[in-house]
């Protein structure tokens, strides 16, 4: 009786695990007890698998809520509006946000201008060719550098050899140089959704290369060369590590006036704070805050990024 | 008439050439703007050379083969091994945490999930590979630090265990989408076949899907390493800066990313300190160069295709 019931309970279970289409080929003669094994350890495969999942939103929970819990009481307007401070109490980070605004004054314009012509050169311009493949194979080893590299680079020719020093204007190329393989490769994927039928046309009408590469290939790709290159700058404004490379001064107490200006941005000035803790454990609660501060940022940009695809995604 | 004609030349003329430099022009800009990427790379092989020749100079190759490492000694070392050690070591702890988790996870998300579920956990994977890497610094030093100190009272504060796990915990979105990606390119037509044969869903898993894309998977893994030797900030903040060649994982380690910050935000100046950096660097860009291109080389020679 007892095995009956558990023969009946595993057919619905394989009927469900394998959408129906087991069930007739399995009756209760030959489900023997292998079958009830192999089951059974489906079942906790499954189980097991989305534990996976189940330890990775944990991961993200924690870590939202304790570097939540750790701002409150923080974050607040005047730690939004008054610049630095050695006094916990006292500091703001207005300074801060400029800096890194600042800095991203300088990635947006460069990293599109630069990412977006590649990008156009790759796909419209070049011959498909060894050249091509060449750059392509450059794009993707330069995005599996490490970031610090980058800050060594950009303190060799930026800050040393071009004499900008640990300005915004160096930073902002050093990230830019960083971040540059995004934008080409969604630029090159966006250019490449664009249909070969638009292209026709417009060379039917009379346009030139350029002509049709202006009217018709980058409208059509604007969306997707984006969402791309937002995803871009919000890497840009995460990235600490070739800034600190750079040489980046830990504690300034004025605010940044021009791109030729010394700063300090956000993730860096977390750093500087977090370093700090073992001395003042109040900054625990400012790099804290600070933190909030960029996560919020990210996650506008992000939300900007997808509604952009989602409204203007074109399909074919 | 003829002065229509005329006319008519020149303003022909007009619109050739105005559009001829154009069309000219563009392309040559492109080209200049996709050359910056080679400059690029040209340049930070250059950087790192050139440097690291200048430190070759004053230290013979024999003693960065040493485990003595003391750059602002008064008789200074160059010995590498600690870091390359302390790289390795916190690299092995983080894939300990990101293979088995991230291989499962993507296993689930491609052959158990329900298409609403993917939809789901996707944005929130690509959450967790978007938080900046100092947010997960912060984290390791000041959570999971402490508590792991309360289930071994002999951690250290900075130690490599804690920045290990994180990092590990960062890579998991890695393995897990590219993993994906190279199982769900596995046609349906194999795992149907499978199912008519009889076989669990965990056995067209592990049975089928994943022999068949276990290049893709490798893959993942190999870049996965490359992300974790090149990570940065997780281990400057969590795994401290003490240059002891040491296997003991409740130490500080230092590793080689973490030797550079130090150096450059110290005031490390001109001289043998100075060009240590870029020997450094340049050590450390070859292994990820290696483990990028073994990445593709496998993904490219060991894939079947259908």
């Amino acid at each position: 009786m007892n095995h009956h019931n558990n023969s009946d309970n595993n057919e619905k279970n394989i009927g469900l695990n394998n959408e129906g289409k087991l069930k007739t080929f399995l009756n209760k003669e030959i489900t023997n007890k292998r079958m009830d094994n192999r089951i059974l350890l489906d079942k906790v495969g499954r189980k097991l698998f989305s534990l996976s999942i189940l330890f990775a939103l944990t991961v993200l929970a924690i870590l939202f809520y304790r570097i939540g819990a750790q701002s409150i009481g923080w974050l607040d307007l005047q730690f939004l509006t008054s610049n630095l401070s050695i006094f916990p109490e006292k500091a703001g980070i207005y300074g801060v946000i400029i800096g890194s605004f600042l800095l991203m004054a300088v990635v947006i314009p460069v990293t599109l201008i630069l990412g977006i012509s590649t990008a156009i050169y790759l796909e419209e311009y070049a011959n498909k060719g060894r050249f091509q493949s060449f750059i392509n194979v450059n794009i993707s080893n330069l995005a599996g550098v490490p970031s610090v590299i980058f800050g060594l680079l950009g303190l060799t020719v930026f800050g040393r050899l071009l004499n900008l020093g640990s300005s915004i204007l160096a930073g902002g190329l050093t990230l830019s140089l960083l971040v540059l393989p995004i934008v080409v490769v969604a630029g090159q994927e966006a250019i490449r959704a664009v249909p070969g039928f638009l292209r026709d046309g417009a060379y039917a009408m009379g346009a030139t290369k350029w002509t049709t590469v202006r009217t018709v290939v980058l409208p059509s790709a604007l969306p997707g060369i984006l969402t791309g290159s937002i995803l871009a700058i919000s890497r840009a404004i995460g990235e600490t590590a070739p800034l600190v490379v750079l040489g980046i001064p830990a504690l300034i107490l004025r605010v940044p006036h021009s791109i030729m200006s010394d700063f300090t941005a956000l993730p860096i000035q977390i750093y500087y704070w977090t370093l700090d803790t073992v001395l003042t454990p109040e900054y625990a609660n400012l790099a804290a805050a600070t933190i909030v501060v960029l996560l919020v940022l990210l996650f506008l940009l992000n939300s900007v990024a997808i509604v952009i695809r989602n409204k203007y995604q074109r399909r074919y | 008439m003829s002065e229509s004609n005329h006319v008519r030349d020149i303003i022909r003329n007009n619109i050739k050439h105005r559009k001829n430099r154009l069309e000219i022009i563009m392309p040559k800009f492109f080209l200049i703007a996709g050359s910056i990427s080679i400059l690029t790379t040209i340049g930070i092989v250059l950087t790192l050379l050139i440097d690291a020749y200048h430190f070759f100079e004053q230290v013979p190759i024999r003693e960065i083969f040493s485990t003595e490492l003391a750059p602002l000694a008064v008789n200074p070392s160059f010995g590498i091994l600690p870091l390359i050690n302390g790289t390795i070591i916190t690299s092995l702890i983080a894939m300990c945490v990101a293979v088995p988790i991230g291989l499962t996870a993507a296993m689930y998300l491609s052959e158990f999930a329900s298409d609403n579920t993917r939809k789901t956990i996707k944005p929130v994977m690509e959450v967790l590979a978007g938080i900046p890497t100092i947010v997960y610094g912060f984290f390791a030093y000041s959570f999971v630090t402490p508590l792991l100190m309360n289930l071994i009272p002999t951690l250290e504060a900075k130690n490599a265990l804690s920045p290990g796990i994180v990092m590990g915990i960062m890579i998991i979105p890695l393995v897990t989408s590219l993993s994906e990606d190279a199982m769900s390119s596995v046609p349906n037509d194999m795992r149907e076949g499978a199912l008519a044969l009889g076989s669990t869903r965990l056995e067209v898993t592990l049975k089928v899907v994943i022999p068949a894309a276990i290049s893709g998977i490798i893959a993942s893994f190999v870049l996965a390493i490359s992300r974790a030797i090149g990570e940065t900030m997780i281990v400057t903040i969590a795994s401290g800066s003490s240059k002891n060649f040491t296997f003991d994982i409740t130490q500080s380690m230092q590793t080689m990313t973490a030797y550079i910050v130090e150096f450059t935000s110290g005031d490390a100046g001109i001289g043998t300190g100075y060009y240590s950096l870029y020997a450094v660097g340049l050590i450390l860009f070859i292994f990820t160069l290696v483990m990028n291109l073994l990445a593709r080389y496998i993904s490219r020679k060991y894939r079947e295709e259908y």
